[in-house]
């Protein structure tokens, strides 16, 4: 049981941590409202109880799998690079801009507007590691303000030359047909850019563990002096894993645009680089583990949603619970007593034992 | 013998699991000077961290003269009259002797500002009292350690320390040094003063001690008048095997220098200069030692002859090839080995596992990658070769670094970097702080990579090393070269002790060889 305890550590706390962030959303749940058992009944299972609701979580999770491994690459090598959100912004509204002036069949326009997106994505993440690498400065702060930068540059770049004057609102033109990523079962908004989210999950997956560059950026990340003494690069794999990390992040972006809205509608950064931060912190940084925190993050927001609509429960609130559940997930030293006074339990054992 | 000092059982794990004291228990005599020897990773400056309330044990027990104590914290060590001088030393550099004397209980002049001059007097009165004299208003940062350690003494015994305990407080001090400490050891126990005093060299040991412990594998294996034992026994008792002590025969034959240095000088960032026009030769066959303590321009010099820092001016040449603007890995293709000072820093990287660490140097190869695709069942292989000839104690290539212990670590490095086929290794500090088994290990290692034809450069402040090891030897003080000996038979450690200190210098000093 103790030796149980020990390996699988991480996923029990992950497991207790849950329990406790639901055990206060309850009791949050039945302070605010007169129909308590109803409304947890509708942030617990509503993800589940229809069809369209489940299939929105899957849909929800997508471009947060997108901007989770972003994070994860630039975090393996300890860059602390948070600017998925500035590279997913900019890179969907310069493919949203290339997709709606350009005319082709769609064997060329799908993979020309992803990579345009990727392209500029990929650009603007490494503007940060260049200049650590150069001048050594801080990428959280360079790519916290560029995230500013790429907003506005997007917002302008849609709201005076692209925007459709047609539409009653501030939105982009909308692609052409041969731009869009089909949506392959009926009645749902499932579509392409979900799967290759899960096909970039394993990519990422095979690329940070059984490739040379992928080993490079986690010997950086975990010893920056090791990995110079031993011959790597350094500088290079800086650069490199943030490139990476914006080229992921606009990819996540224009499968979103191409394959839901066919527009560019977001006024406002959509917020996934941020939930990228959290589902790479939740899942430590592995590409398989993040896709469960993924989905974990979207039943939250899926039940939440579920919650606000049915219920009494104010979306304030249901923002509140989901944010102390995430708290408590990410405290890295909850429960490290507990763990500590069994080692010392074992150690004993073992002493008798000799 | 009245005992001052008594601790039962004391059972310590560390969070991440070791065990570093499994039923420990020691009887200190009042009034003697009492040495607990032990390998590194032994567990003695655990037990002394706890006797100073460092660390609290999981069991076990204390009594401080006859009576059980629970020592909480260094304070309440303090107030029991158990004083401590660290390995590395607790000083504020930038503060005089006599405002370190006093630090935390300085006397005040209106209750707000130090009266300088009451810290002046008091400093001067304690000295005088021990007779350990010590420049009063001088600052820390510019007194020899020798002399920073004095300080670190008296501040306990201001303190009314009647118990002190020295962790391997020789570990850096030059030869002279140690004389000068162990003569103020006496005097205190002259003062009623009993001590315990930390060491894994030998000689020291006997030369000064009352009685010994001795631990080995977290425990202790016996306690023992000090007269009643051979230098030869307690090596014995501490690593439980036989220990071969001899020099060894002179190598061969020697070849032609494969590294050249000319007038290498490097000024650093804060624009002191820490080199100064050295120069020298390291030939096939041959181990070149580089003697001197610790902070002398040593680790920049390796350094730079590894392509990690660039030089400021000089010339460096590896088989008659500038590698100046090399990168390291552009180095290490010319087939340099490099063991660095500190294993933790540079030398691995600890939340990766065994596997991840001995290929840094050549997952790029043939024999491990298949253009970007690493192949993990080779390195697996090449690792668990690795693990079997280096006697690596891990339990799978998967292993990670942080779980192994410090001689192990070691092991791994050189596993690593001697595994390489190298023609040259610059081996800085390869035995620091690791355990005399995995030590012998790592020197014959480097004297069958010599007899192999191989070209050594040994930087290391430990003089038993480079005495035992070094065909020819080379003294560094404050960034330059002050000393060569062409011959080593019959040289001892107080023959290089004056130039290591600085006190003692010869003009011009080049370890060339002209051919």
């Amino acid at each position: 049981m103790e030796k149980f305890v020990l390996k699988y550590f991480t996923l029990i706390r992950t497991l207790i941590a849950v329990a406790i962030g639901l055990v206060i959303s309850v009791s949050l749940i039945y302070l605010v409202s007169k129909d308590p058992g109803y409304s947890l009944q509708s942030f617990l299972l509503g993800p589940f109880l229809s069809r369209s609701r489940f299939f929105n979580l899957i849909e929800t999770a997508s471009p947060v799998i997108f901007c989770g491994l972003a994070i994860a690459v630039a975090f393996q090598a300890r860059q602390f690079n948070v600017g998925a959100e500035g590279c997913l912004y900019l890179g969907a509204a310069v493919g949203t801009a290339f997709a709606v002036s350009t005319r082709m069949p769609a064997f060329l326009h799908i993979p020309l507007v992803l990579l345009v997106a990727t392209g500029v994505g990929a650009i603007w993440g490494s503007i940060p590691g260049i200049l650590k690498a150069r001048w050594n400065a801080s990428e959280l702060v360079a790519s916290l303000m560029l995230n500013y930068v790429a907003y506005f540059l997007g917002l302008y770049l849609i709201n005076f030359h692209f925007r459709d004057k047609q539409a009653g609102y501030l939105v982009s033109y909308q692609l052409p047909q041969s731009a869009w990523l089909a949506q392959f079962i009926p009645d749902t908004r499932m579509h392409w850019g979900i799967l290759l989210s899960f096909v970039c999950a394993v990519l990422v997956w095979m690329f940070l563990y059984h490739t040379t560059t992928g080993y490079e950026i986690r010997m950086t990340g975990f010893n920056e002096r090791f990995a110079r003494f031993g011959g790597i690069n350094v500088v290079r794999i800086i650069v490199a894993c943030q490139l990476i990390m914006g080229l992921l992040a606009g990819l996540g972006g224009m499968a979103e645009v191409m394959g839901i809205h066919r527009r560019f509608l977001w006024q406002s950064t959509p917020g996934w680089g941020w939930d990228g931060v959290v589902v790479a912190i939740i899942g430590r940084n592995h590409p398989l583990l993040i896709i469960a925190a993924s989905f974990f993050l979207a039943y939250l927001r899926v039940g939440g949603q579920v919650l606000n609509l049915m219920s009494d429960v104010p979306s304030e609130m249901v923002t509140v619970i989901q944010w102390i559940i995430i708290l408590l997930i990410t405290a890295e030293a909850f429960l490290s007593r507990w763990r500590f006074r069994i080692m010392v339990r074992q150690a004993e054992r073992l002493e008798e034992a000799r | 013998m009245e005992k001052i000092l008594e601790a039962r059982g004391i059972l310590l794990v560390y969070p991440n699991g070791v065990v570093a004291n499994r039923g420990v228990s020691l009887e200190v005599e009042k009034n003697s000077i009492h040495a607990v020897v032990g390998e590194n990773g032994a567990g003695k400056s655990t037990l002394m961290k706890v006797l100073f309330g460092m660390l609290q044990p999981q069991e076990g027990e204390i009594l401080y003269k006859g009576r059980k104590v629970q020592i909480r914290s260094p304070n309440e060590a303090i107030r029991l009259g158990i004083g401590m001088v660290h390995q590395h030393l607790m000083l504020a550099p930038d503060l005089t002797v006599a405002e370190n004397m006093v630090l935390g209980v300085e006397p005040r002049l209106g209750r707000v500002f130090l009266d300088m001059k009451k810290a002046q007097e008091t400093t001067a009165r304690v000295s005088e009292e021990y007779g350990l004299e010590v420049p009063v208003d001088r600052k820390i940062k510019d007194l020899p350690i020798g002399v920073r350690q004095r300080v670190e003494i008296l501040k306990a015994l201001f303190r009314n320390a009647e118990l002190l305990i020295l962790d391997e407080p020789t570990s850096v001090l030059t030869p002279q040094e140690s004389e000068v400490l162990f003569a103020t050891l006496r005097q205190l126990k002259a003062h009623g003063k009993t001590i315990i005093f930390i060491s894994h060299k030998l000689n020291e040991v006997k030369q000064i001690t009352d009685r010994i412990t001795v631990m080995r594998d977290a425990r202790v294996i016996t306690t023992r008048e000090a007269a009643e034992l051979a230098e030869h026994d307690i090596a014995y008792l501490m690593v439980g095997r036989e220990i071969s002590f001899e020099r060894l025969p002179p190598p061969r034959a020697i070849g032609e220098p494969l590294l050249r240095v000319r007038n290498l000088s490097y000024v650093n960032e804060e624009n002191i200069r820490v080199l100064r026009n050295v120069s020298f030769d390291v030939r096939a066959g041959e181990i070149l030692g580089l003697a001197g303590i610790e902070g002398n321009g040593q680790t920049e010099l390796v350094r730079i002859l590894t392509g990690l820092l660039p030089a400021s001016s000089g010339r460096i040449e590896i088989r008659g090839k500038p590698i100046g603007a090399l990168t390291p890995r552009q180095i290490r293709e010319m087939r340099t080995a490099h063991i660095p000072e500190d294993r933790m820093e540079d030398g691995v990287a600890a939340e990766a596992s065994l596997q991840e660490n001995v290929i840094v140097d050549r997952y790029y190869r043939d024999s491990f990658s298949r253009g970007l695709r690493l192949l993990w069942p080779a390195i697996s292989r090449h690792t668990q070769d690795l693990i079997e000839r280096f006697n690596i104690l891990a339990p799978s290539p998967r292993s990670t670094i942080a779980s192994l212990s410090g001689g192990n670590i070691q092991k791994v490095v050189v596993a690593r970097e001697l595994s390489s086929d190298p023609e040259l290794i610059i081996a800085s500090q390869p035995t620091r702080g690791i355990d005399v088994g995995s030590e012998e290990l790592v020197h014959n290692l480097l004297k069958e990579a010599r007899d192999r034809d191989k070209a050594i450069f040994l930087a290391s402040a430990d003089l038993d090393e480079i005495l035992k090891l070094s065909n020819r030897i080379l003294v560094i003080y404050n960034g330059e070269l002050v000393a060569h000996f062409q011959e080593v038979a019959g040289l001892t450690g107080q023959d290089l002790g004056p130039y290591m200190l600085g006190v003692q210098k010869e003009e011009n000093v080049s370890g060339e060889v002209r051919s």
